[in-house]
């Protein structure tokens, strides 16, 4: 598929809104093995971004990047303005990073890894500690703040990153997979936490291998495969590149599941599950000209089922290769 | 921004997240206090007697070789001290928050400087800890004069500063705590083939090079010198020199290694 056909209109914000994020064929690599290739990306202030994408496909090289964590091989970053390469210490002063890997100090308690914070923050005594205590109660910590870090459980470490990411008020906060190894309320809570960073005006870079968590989440979305960007917009439009709306039969019976498959012709038969799926747009017309059709043609599932397409269509045939659509044609 | 008053301000604060961190952990800190004190034990009560009919023509006695090798033990408190220095800059530098440091607008170097300072007065406190071991088993100085201690004092810093540096290098480059610990076994040998226990020109012909030209041996009979009175000669700036070249290689190499991107 041309990538051209891909790319969506940028929606939202307009072009003329400042970017908090832009980027103009990002490249790295790291010996032979090309992690990024040409990355193009315009973030405007204030919106949720998700990248995301398959393990491996440079969703962390990313953001390490354009936290100027690492240098990039090629191409143009620029964040909060400033460029990441040229003026790293004007983009730090904007930005809060929480990494995969939990990055507080685990030797420390809780709130002695906020006021650390404060302290390199450069805030007083006074307002590091009423900092502390604000965020700690935030994100209810308060009870555990004297406790050492490393005897915390993977989602108040979580919490505790985004804590002190959140001390000297960035505009921009980086979040590389911030619900991987939660469990599914810890999950929820952080989607919570995420979406009332938004309202305070921050823009949100976040990378994710969920895709409920980019639709959830996310004003728009990138498709980040093996390097490049495969395809950007929101949810919805992501959805709409991919023609996966089907009507799915199943049978129980299945000397009536194959004379189905030998009257229907065009369909996808799988003998496994017994199942039929026809192609549909999933709107009443065609619905009912598919029952018509069944009916005319004396056939009777066990069950129908409408499929429209969702993220996971738009991943697997964006991000697959020839094996998943491959398998999808089977 | 002016850049003095931030890597001071920053420097400070990694200082204080150090020394948490040794308050609160203190075990490491005691283990490496422990093996110079008892060694120290070991060569004045057990090898002694044995050890002092070496020097001085065989004419010493314990007291005598307690003077002799009180300043080698001090200086491999430092060694040991530092070990402790790399590996727990090794341990650091994989928790994440290292990452995190990297991407927050602090003084770049702070992170080392914390360590360094941090080390530096761990090893001075070690110092004084064993040194007030010697005195109560009967070390005492040669009219050594105040302002003779006080270089003692300040050369003892210089070298627990060069030792750290380069500890501190090697904390950079080790992947884990065990790896560091490996590296950093010169720091622990180094001394042990010096001059700390047996005089230069009493050991075998063909290894007294080895013994002569390393940092700890002109270090050591400066500090004779110093509080013992006896001849230092060149010693003293060469010891000095060895200090500041240590320092500076130590410097650059850690800074070279922090300022590379984190794999």
């Amino acid at each position: 598929m041309p990538s051209s056909v891909m790319s969506t209109s940028i929606r939202g914000g307009g072009p003329q809104s400042p970017a908090a994020v832009s980027t103009i064929g990002l490249r790295k690599s790291y010996g032979d093995k090309t992690v990024l290739n040409g990355i193009d990306l315009r973030i405007p202030a204030g919106s949720v971004f998700a990248l995301l994408g398959p393990n491996g496909a440079g969703k962390t090289t990313t953001v390490q990047i354009l936290s100027t964590l690492i240098a990039a091989d090629g191409g143009q970053a620029q964040v909060a303005g400033h460029d990441v390469a040229t003026s790293p210490d004007r983009v730090r002063t904007a930005i809060g990073v929480t990494g995969q890997f939990s990055a507080v100090d685990g030797l420390i308690t809780g709130e002695e890894n906020m006021l650390l914070m404060a302290d390199l923050h450069h805030l007083s005594k006074r307002e590091g500690r009423r900092t502390a205590a604000e965020l700690l109660e935030r994100f209810d910590l308060t009870e555990a703040a004297k406790k050492p870090a490393s005897t915390y459980s993977g989602g108040m470490k979580r919490r505790l990153d985004i804590a002190m990411t959140l001390v000297g008020n960035p505009r921009i906060i980086f979040l590389d997979e911030p619900t991987t190894g939660l469990d599914p309320r810890s999950r929820h809570n952080m989607w919570q936490i995420i979406r009332e960073l938004v309202t305070d005006g921050v823009t949100v870079f976040l990378t994710t291998q969920y895709l409920e968590e980019a639709d959830q989440l996310a004003d728009r979305i990138a498709v980040l495969d093996d390097g490049k960007i495969a395809a950007e917009g929101t949810a919805e439009e992501l959805k709409r590149l991919i023609p996966g709306g089907h009507v799915q039969l199943r049978f129980s019976d299945p000397s009536a599941h194959q004379s189905a498959a030998l009257a229907l012709r065009e369909v996808t038969r799988d003998d496994d599950s017994l199942t039929l799926q026809i192609p549909s747009d999933g709107t009443q017309r065609e619905l009912r000209s598919i029952l018509d059709w069944l009916d005319s043609a004396g056939i009777e599932a066990d069950e129908l089922t409408v499929h429209t397409p969702d993220l996971d269509d738009v991943f697997f045939a964006l991000t697959g290769g020839t094996d998943q659509r491959k398998e999808a044609l089977r | 921004m002016n850049s003095l008053p931030l890597a001071v301000r920053d420097s400070s604060t990694m200082l204080r997240r150090n020394l948490l961190h040794a308050r609160r952990y203190p075990s490491l800190t005691l283990n490496l206090l422990l093996t110079p004190i008892v060694l120290l034990l070991l060569f004045v009560y057990v090898f002694g007697d044995v050890m002092s009919a070496g020097i001085g023509g065989g004419a010493a006695d314990r007291s005598e070789y307690i003077a002799y090798v009180v300043p080698g033990i001090v200086l491999m408190t430092i060694g040991g001290t530092v070990v402790g220095t790399a590996v727990s800059v090794s341990n650091d530098m994989t928790e994440g928050i290292i990452a995190r440091f990297r991407t927050m607008a602090i003084h770049r170097g702070s992170v080392l400087i914390g360590h360094v300072i941090g080390s530096v007065l761990h090893s001075v406190m070690s110092v004084v800890l064993v040194g007030a071991v010697a005195v109560a088993i009967g070390f005492r100085s040669t009219d050594a004069t105040a302002l003779e201690w006080l270089a003692a004092f300040g050369l003892l810093a210089l070298v627990a500063l060069a030792l750290t540096w380069i500890a501190v290098g090697m904390g950079m480059v080790s992947p884990n705590a065990e790896a560091a610990s490996n590296n950093a076994l010169p720091l622990i040998v180094l001394p042990l083939i010096s001059s700390a226990f047996v005089p230069v020109d009493a050991m075998p012909g063909w290894f007294q090079p080895v013994a002569a030209y390393q940092p700890f041996t002109p270090a050591i009979e400066t500090l004779r010198g110093l509080l013992l009175g006896s001849e230092i000669g060149n010693n003293g700036w060469i010891a000095i020199a060895w200090c500041l070249a240590l320092s500076a290689l130590g410097h650059y190499w850690s800074k070279a290694v922090f300022n590379r991107d984190p794999k």
